[in-house]
């Protein structure tokens, strides 16, 4: 078995069991960001093979607040897949998860396909369908989110589960920059955004990764959906957890946390 | 006793008319300051102020978000007043030798278009009675050394109220929801700080209804014509000089200031 595959194998096990592993950072000194895209490749390889389907992509490490915590001056990446999607205004039971936290974004659905390089955000602009209010749960197979860069960019960029909500809106009808957001959880403001916190516009980061993901060969297809990255800090959720993201002119999503 | 108010006053417009970092009141002056007592002194400030001409432009709320409000422990925001000296026209120049050591932070203001005496006043009756909304920054600057302050100190210190600037776009309230209004704040083209109006209280009307229920316990009422500061929506970011700042607020145009030493 290659390293690449037994690393992978490990987070897969890490999932399953909702039981942490040590970090790859942590078994292998120079474990480093290719080697953990590669480590992350392969994971949704295998979940493809056994009947996943790649539903979007996401973009997580865009604020610099994330950046600076993780010592590191650029996004990451990881794939959405079918079985991480819940409905608005869904229950989500703790068990299908270790240690869940929520953040809110703006998706894009694109009508067109994006592959870099020299994407600009203006070409994501005119690739988008529309964008949505989603929320997204970020999740970390690595034991109390002992995460280095490496780490989350192989465990798919913690990706957990998703929920898109409001209503379609056309790109071109909304300033994204300056979108306002609400983000509420048991029915208090936990804090508040604006789209300019991704990288300065949500476009912005979804062009950097479609320009990211042409290193290796990959496009951002017609139909997916993309997270473009948090708008506020991920909140720590528990069951019993209701929380609710309001984004102007786009409404609100969300979701609450079972047993 | 009245005259222990009126003497902290005096220290207190003191040190921001001769520009001077002081001591906080509740360090040695008066250690048993009360809340109540720090209004007293803030109101020989209004008097000593208006005494020498300067008009009111209306109250300010501060402590409206649950980081300060956590941060100071305490459950109600604070007021103060800014007089018209304090304005700044937007596009204007803040000189860092008029002032102690100031911050600034991104606001919404209220235009005030009929009079709102509480109690009992939310924030639904505040828009009704407002006229329009305008985005504003706001330059606050402790008297007090580092910012370093009590309850006590910071309400008798007129809640570090020191300059304003105004934007030039009037907004009705009814046309926009205003918890969910984008802000921005920039130094020099970088983002320092970011939020939405719904960092204050959960809507910037609720501050201006707390506001109208906070003045009737002692029998005032926000007054028609007042122009209201609801409180921050960012963090404050200290200033230096060649500061270029600027605050975007979703569907009005920006406001800006530039500064110098």
């Amino acid at each position: 078995m290659t390293q690449i595959k037994e690393y992978s194998n490990l987070l897969l096990e890490a999932e399953e069991t909702r039981n942490g592993t040590t970090p790859l950072t942590a078994i292998q000194g120079d474990f480093d960001v290719i080697k953990a895209y590669y480590v992350q490749l392969e994971t949704i390889a295998e979940k493809v093979k056994s009947g996943r389907k790649i539903t979007g992509k996401k973009i997580g490490l865009t604020s610099k607040a994330m950046q600076n915590l993780l010592g590191v001056s650029e996004p990451d990446y990881g794939h959405l897949l079918d079985d991480m999607v819940v409905e608005n205004g869904g229950a989500i039971s703790v068990k299908r998860l270790l240690q869940p936290k929520v953040e809110a974004e703006i998706a894009f659905v694109l009508k067109e396909t994006l592959k870099g390089p020299g994407i600009t955000p203006i070409d994501v602009l005119r690739a988008t369908e529309y964008v949505l209010p989603s929320l997204e749960i970020v999740d970390s197979r690595i034991r109390d989110w002992k995460i280095k860069l490496a780490d989350t960019v192989a465990d798919n960029a913690s990706s957990g589960l998703y929920i898109l909500g409001g209503k379609p809106v056309k790109p071109e009808e909304v300033d994204l920059e300056m979108m306002g957001m609400v983000f509420e959880k048991n029915g208090e403001v936990v804090n508040t955004g604006v789209g300019a916190a991704a990288l300065g516009h949500p476009a912005t980061c979804v062009a950097w990764l479609a320009n990211k993901l042409s290193e290796f060969d990959i496009a951002l297809e017609a139909g997916e959906v993309i997270l473009s990255g948090a708008l506020s800090t991920a909140v720590n959720a528990q069951a019993g957890d209701v929380f609710t993201a309001k984004f102007a002119h786009i409404g609100q999503v969300s979701v609450h946390f079972t047993e | 006793m009245q005259g222990v108010y009126k003497e902290l006053a005096e220290y207190l417009v003191k040190a921001e008319t001769e520009k001077y970092e002081t001591q906080r009141v509740t360090a040695d002056l008066k250690s048993d300051l009360t809340v109540e007592e720090g209004y007293l002194v803030q109101e020989e400030i209004v008097k000593m102020k208006l005494a020498e001409g300067r008009k009111i432009i209306g109250p300010k709320m501060g402590l409206t978000s649950r980081a300060k409000m956590t941060q100071m422990n305490v459950d109600e925001p604070i007021y103060g007043y800014v007089f018209d000296y304090m304005l700044i026209e937007n596009g204007g120049t803040v000189h860092l030798s008029d002032l102690i050591h100031p911050k600034v932070e991104a606001e919404i203001a209220f235009v005030i278009g009929k009079d709102i005496e509480g109690p009992g006043i939310t924030g639904a009756q505040v828009l009704a009675a407002t006229d329009y909304v305008v985005p504003a920054l706001e330059i606050i600057d402790s008297r007090y050394e580092n910012f370093n302050f009590t309850l006590p100190d910071v309400v008798a210190d007129n809640a570090s109220t020191s300059r304003v600037v105004l934007g030039n776009s009037l907004k009705k309230p009814a046309t926009m929801d205003l918890d969910l209004v984008g802000v921005t704040m920039s130094i020099n083209g970088e983002i320092k700080e970011l939020g939405a109006g719904a960092a204050v209280l959960g809507h910037p009307a609720n501050s201006i209804a707390m506001l109208a229920n906070m003045l009737a316990k002692k029998g005032d009422k926000i007054r028609k014509g007042d122009v209201i500061l609801s409180g921050a929506i960012t963090g404050a970011v200290m200033l230096a000089d060649g500061d270029q700042v600027v605050g975007k607020f979703d569907g009005f145009q920006d406001v800006t200031f530039k500064v110098q030493a």
